[in-house]
């Protein structure tokens, strides 16, 4: 166990080192991705505006608290692609991966858990100029806050375990975009990441609770925006905990499966 | 200029007989197109199941918008963006020094080397999606109207590919280059909408920083009657301006180039 964590300790440093030497790069990659909120919440406010004020419970307050916040998350939801497995498969990286005694998951949660934190201080900038043009409306309790932050970790967590699931599928065949890409498509609209669910059909809304996504996505978000009561907090987290848990089984059982089907390439 | 219309037709060809080996991945971009439109159709249903228009534009009218965007996109994956990104990959590799030695025009060869055919059925889903929007305007389509349609099209093809020029450029001094592709995809999406609707530090941007508004709005605005000749006028100015922009700091960052091979 004290290995691992200084395993962990280590790898992430390595990773804070590595990524913020690409300050540029992260800029590029950040600004792209923020743009993508930027437009829902241009189109939500706007049909806000139109309607009176209000859209499925939200003002243009709430929706900029909404989208700024979405960044952060977002930001978070960011794991080991499942496209990459490909490349890890075909040049050969697996094999080196399979010989070190620890399991492969560790190295990519850890490594991207260092990204994690060189993301959240670079994107302070990025939502300080956000709040400045969009005036979001946010007043969170302490218990808000904290819930919050561990619920941003818990979303990293599902979302690295259901990537990973995914990018599995890599080891029976490669022709994985179009499932990748219908995934993706998906998960946007049922985790709150196009727009909240409460501007979605009441049936959509119960298949997404039902669905590992919104708790990787809205309810982080929802946590620190919406007027949660503690038991919708806690009860957040313990479903969160659940369906991380239920990646984690998932990952074990399909990755036997996976390395048994593995014959390495290259070295 | 004979010359390199006939380099460009060459590498055309070569580039088609080369993806035409491929042919199930016209099958699954065809899956991943149509997946990619019926998100977009959904998105658009749920912004007028709250509202009956949008920023002064109707349903039809959204979904022309919508056409443009999925057609445009699609040319810019098929034709700018691979050349673009093979170039990063050669300045970073140090194989552009292949290209910069042969005799033809530095600039014309690394635009025209690549292309990705199959990207192409994105820009037949989206003049389908355009064709439908036009008829649900019951809009009449005068030659002067496609003329303007095409002109204005023209016009923000070029745009982006000075754009994605004057950006690649930059790999002469920045290493990591790739996430432009996120950076201009995230910044692209937002020509999803027709740009009036944008704030007006965000419309700017959107016009003359990355030129979304001319590449998508503009060629909608013809379809949806909105566009005015001091408009496409503007457009072919701009053009023009950003074309000779983009070449200037092309040759001015391979000055800067001193190559990674050999």
């Amino acid at each position: 166990m004290r290995n691992l964590l200084a395993f962990y300790w280590q790898t992430m440093k390595t990773a804070v080192i590595i990524e913020f030497q690409y300050a540029t790069a992260q800029y590029f990659y950040m600004i792209g991705m923020v743009a993508e909120p930027v437009i829902y919440l241009v189109v939500w406010t706007t049909i806000a505006a139109s309607q009176g004020g209000v859209v499925g419970g939200y003002t243009a307050g709430q929706f900029a608290a909404y989208y700024i916040v979405w960044t952060l998350v977002r930001n978070m939801n960011i794991v080991f692609t499942p496209y990459g497995w490909e490349w890890r498969i075909r040049e050969g990286q697996l094999s080196g991966m399979l010989l070190r005694p620890l399991h492969p998951l560790h190295m990519d949660v850890a490594w991207f858990a260092g990204w994690k934190v060189v993301v959240i201080v670079l994107w302070l900038p990025i939502a300080a100029v956000l709040a400045l043009a969009f005036r979001p409306e946010l007043n969170p309790t302490p218990l808000e806050m904290v819930v919050f932050f561990f619920s941003l970790w818990g979303a990293y967590l599902i979302r690295t375990m259901l990537l990973w699931l995914l990018g599995l599928i890599t080891f029976w065949t490669t022709r994985v975009s179009a499932l990748y890409e219908l995934y993706f498509a998906l998960e946007l609209l049922l985790s709150g990441r196009l727009v909240p669910m409460g501007l979605m059909p009441a049936w959509v809304q119960t298949a997404s609770s039902l669905l590992p996504f919104k708790w990787a996505f809205q309810f982080p978000i929802e946590a620190l925006v919406a007027d949660l009561t503690p038991a919708q907090l806690l009860g957040g987290l313990g479903l969160q905990a659940l369906w991380i848990l239920a990646g984690l089984a998932g990952v074990q059982i399909v990755w036997r499966a996976a390395v048994r089907q593995y014959s390495a390439v290259g070295g | 200029m004979l010359h390199i219309a006939r380099l460009t037709w060459n590498f055309f060809r070569i580039g088609i007989l080369n993806e035409l080996q491929y042919r199930a991945n016209f099958f699954i971009q065809l899956l991943q197109s149509l997946i990619a439109l019926a998100v977009g159709l959904v998105g658009l249903s749920l912004v007028f199941s709250h509202t009956t228009a949008l920023g002064g534009w109707s349903r039809p009218e959204l979904l022309a918008v919508m056409g443009v965007h999925l057609m445009m996109g699609g040319l810019i994956r098929m034709t700018i963006q691979p050349n673009m990104q093979r170039l990063m990959g050669d300045v970073r590799e140090g194989t552009l020094d292949y290209a910069l030695t042969k005799p033809a025009d530095s600039q014309a060869l690394v635009s025209v080397r690549q292309i990705q055919l199959w990207q192409g059925v994105d820009v037949l889903m989206g003049l389908g999606v355009l064709a439908v929007a036009t008829l649900q305007l019951q809009a009449v389509l005068s030659i002067r109207v496609a003329l303007a349609f095409v002109a204005a099209l023209l016009c923000g093809g070029l745009m982006v590919y000075a754009f994605w020029l004057i950006l690649t450029t930059g790999a002469f001094w920045v290493i990591r280059m790739e996430h432009i592709v996120e950076l201009f995809d995230g910044v692209y999406a937002a020509g999803r909408y027709p740009v009036s609707l944008y704030p007006d530090w965000l419309r700017t941007g959107l016009t003359f920083l990355v030129p979304v508004a001319f590449a998508v709005t503009v060629p909608a605005e013809a379809i949806t009657g909105r566009l005015t000749s001091t408009t496409l006028l503007q457009a072919f100015g701009l053009a023009l301006a950003l074309l000779a922009v983009a070449r200037w700091f092309w040759f001015f960052g391979l000055r800067h180039y001193a190559g990674a091979s050999a």
